[in-house]
């Protein structure tokens, strides 16, 4: 593991480290201190929670660690601390988060504000260990946030954040913390690191509102609810949606004071007089940014939209920022299975519906790791059409 | 050599480790098949996930490569709609004894017609090194630095639990494990082969075994096998039971 040094040479910059995605996340948790991790390894997230049990054992942390026999069992386990008053996480990748499944919606109708780290891997048939955004993008619409890095120092950004953002009055809902799998969770960077004690600080002390064994305040979890309620309930889950893009500016303009980075729903790239915008999730947008400046040297007026939060979606956001574009290329690392598109497509064009008269291209694209180099997302700007384009496959 | 003809020598050498077991307990099998004569149009192979689950792509017979901890249940609709099919599993302790504990309980109870073949190296292999459902008391591992605290599970009481075939080996133990794989193959009805095998790069140098001769040596010293069919075997014993 790598250690954190203090760089003198950077103005106002300490806590430089070379960490691999997984080593930053893994550092976030140790300063976030939760008080349960159940988890189950997997692969490319093992990392995450394997370097945490050395924390553990180092007495660097103060958290529970259970080592649970799967990943139905580690989301349970952190449900049932989060539901006993603890702040519990765990971490997971493809058919670890495909085997939580039904708990993921647990999770959110019992309103526990887990956050847990994903690294997004493909899923099976066939079995591929590689990045591809299936995985979260199957767990999309399960009351769960979705916050995307692009980065290393994204992904330790937006886990210690998210604490936050889940644990927020008006929000009180799960949130993934995606990462793109071997890209950023075993590619090394330099990440600038919080002192633990900032950290800690702006993460504060979990204090739940409702948790049990409060004997003066008793409580029954998820109980029966049939045609009298439950429809009020579902509801309810979808209002604090709602609120969670504002929760998350806030947080994101806290958190920037302490780091002098930026965090809003999406990043803009080039974006304000862009014609043609690219619209993608995760790390493929540092290949963008290499070949946008190209593009708009030539001539061409190329942008990127880079949506940093998948759910709730920011529609009016993106058609505002976007709509005024002549093409909208969107760049889905997930295979729709509808005929019809992507699934961040299908959000885009709903979201631009009646607000712009953009042509929006849908490019599929990296499933199960095929990479995209600068040729590949350079040729994704040509692109035209209806339907999905698969972008890079033989044959 | 009959056992030659339900492999694929072509996909040599195996994508295990220098001195992994499962390539051995791959040439056990094959040969357990040569000397019962197994009719290689009518036996199929099952895995999960994990590195003993890797074992089908080496022989020369239909297989179905599945889910974590998946195996048994597959293997059990793979058998249901072809009752004709010889269904052999491969599986390691993770795969069997964790994630898909439940399916191996209640395919005994319903005593299906099924060989498990259970390659114990007593450590999550495939994802590093991290302790599995069998790692021993105190051991460490990756997720366990300061030693294992969770007892291991028991796979002889959960397959004898409702009556069905159970025989323990090694890979030390090469003849014995090929008479077990024999039996259970011949068996009618649910039958499982656990096999003690080492892993000498995840988890055996952690634990100061030089290499994989190291690891066989002990397991040569720490088992003994016993004769005939016992009602159980104790720790340590190797042997069929009845
Ligand atoms: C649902 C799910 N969770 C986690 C994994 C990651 N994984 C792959 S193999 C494995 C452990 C395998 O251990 P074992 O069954 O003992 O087999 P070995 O590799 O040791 O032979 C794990 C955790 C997975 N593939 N699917
Ligand atoms: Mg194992």
């Amino acid at each position: 593991m790598s250690e954190t040094k203090t760089e003198t040479s950077l103005k106002g910059v300490k806590n430089l480290a070379a960490l691999t995605g997984n080593e930053a996340v893994a550092q976030a948790l140790r300063q976030i201190n939760p008080d349960v991790i159940a988890a189950y390894p997997i692969t490319p997230a093992t990392e995450i929670v394997q370097i945490f049990s050395t924390y553990v054992s180092d007495g660097l942390v103060n958290t529970e660690f259970v080592a649970v026999e799967s990943e139905h069992s580690a989301m349970s386990a952190t449900i049932g601390a989060s539901a006993a008053g603890a702040r519990a996480m765990t971490a997971t990748s493809s058919q670890g988060l495909a085997l939580m499944w039904e708990m993921l919606y647990i999770a959110s109708g019992l309103r526990r504000p887990i956050v847990m780290p994903v690294v997004n891997r493909a899923l099976s048939s066939p079995i591929n260990i590689h990045c591809d955004h299936s995985d979260t993008m199957g767990a999309r619409d399960a009351g769960w946030l979705h916050i995307f890095s692009e980065d290393a120092q994204e992904a330790y950004d937006n886990t210690i954040q998210a604490i936050r953002i889940s644990e927020h009055p008006d929000i009180q809902l799960p949130t993934m913390v995606t990462m793109d799998g071997f890209i950023i969770s075993h590619g090394m960077e330099v990440v600038k690191m919080l002192d633990d004690d900032v950290v800690r600080d702006f993460v504060g002390t979990y204090k739940p509102d409702t948790y049990l064994l409060d004997v003066d305040k008793p409580v029954t979890m998820g109980g029966l609810d049939f045609t009298d309620f439950y429809f009020e309930h579902r509801r309810q889950l979808a209002e604090p949606m709602e609120a969670a893009p504002g929760v998350v500016k806030q947080i994101g303009e806290e958190y920037g004071k302490l780091t002098g980075r930026k965090f809003g729903l999406y990043e803009g790239y080039m974006l304000d007089d862009a014609d043609y915008v690219m619209v993608l999730l995760g790390s493929t947008a540092g290949t963008a940014k290499t070949i946008i400046p190209e593009l708009r040297a030539k001539g061409i007026k190329a942008g990127l939209l880079k949506l940093r939060m998948f759910r709730p979606f920011p529609a009016d956001e993106i058609a505002d920022a976007a709509g005024r574009a002549k093409k909208i290329v969107v760049m889905d690392r997930a295979e729709g299975f509808n005929a019809v598109g992507g699934p961040l497509c299908a959000e885009v064009k709903a979201a631009l519906y009646g607000k712009s008269r953009a042509e929006v291209v849908n490019a599929v694209y990296g499933l199960g790791g095929r990479d995209l180099g600068p040729d590949l997302a350079r040729a994704a700007f040509d692109l035209s059409g209806p339907g999905v384009i698969h972008l890079g496959v033989r044959g | 050599m009959p056992a030659r003809k339900y492999l694929r020598p072509e996909r040599l050498p195996t994508y295990w480790c220098p001195g992994c077991g499962d390539g051995l307990v791959v040439k056990e099998l094959a040969g357990a098949f040569g000397d019962l004569g197994m009719d290689a149009s009518n036996t199929v192979l099952v895995s999960g996930i994990g590195c003993a689950a890797r074992a089908p792509g080496y022989f020369l017979l239909e297989s179905v490569h599945g889910l974590h901890g998946r195996a048994v249940p597959i293997a059990e609709g793979i058998k249901t709609a072809r009752p004709e099919l010889n269904v052999v599993i491969f599986s390691g302790d993770g795969d069997l004894l964790g994630i898909g504990c439940n399916h191996l309980v209640h395919a005994s109870r319903r005593d299906t017609d099924l060989t498990v073949v259970l390659i114990d190296n007593q450590i999550y292999g495939m994802t590093g090194g991290q302790k599995s459902p069998t790692t021993a008391l105190g051991v460490k591992t990756l997720t366990s630095p300061d030693g294992n605290t969770d007892r291991p599970v028991d796979c002889q009481a959960l397959v004898k639990a409702h009556g069905s075939f159970y025989a323990r080996a090694t890979t030390f133990h090469l003849p014995l494990l090929g008479k077990a794989l024999r039996a259970a193959l011949t068996h009618r009805g649910f039958a499982v082969v656990d096999v003690r095998s080492q892993c000498p790069v995840n988890f055996g140098k952690r634990l100061g075994f030089k290499n994989a001769y190291e690891m066989l040596m002990h397991f040569k010293k720490a088992y003994r096998p016993v004769a005939g069919e016992v009602d159980r075997l104790g720790p340590g014993e190797i042997g069929i039971t009845r």
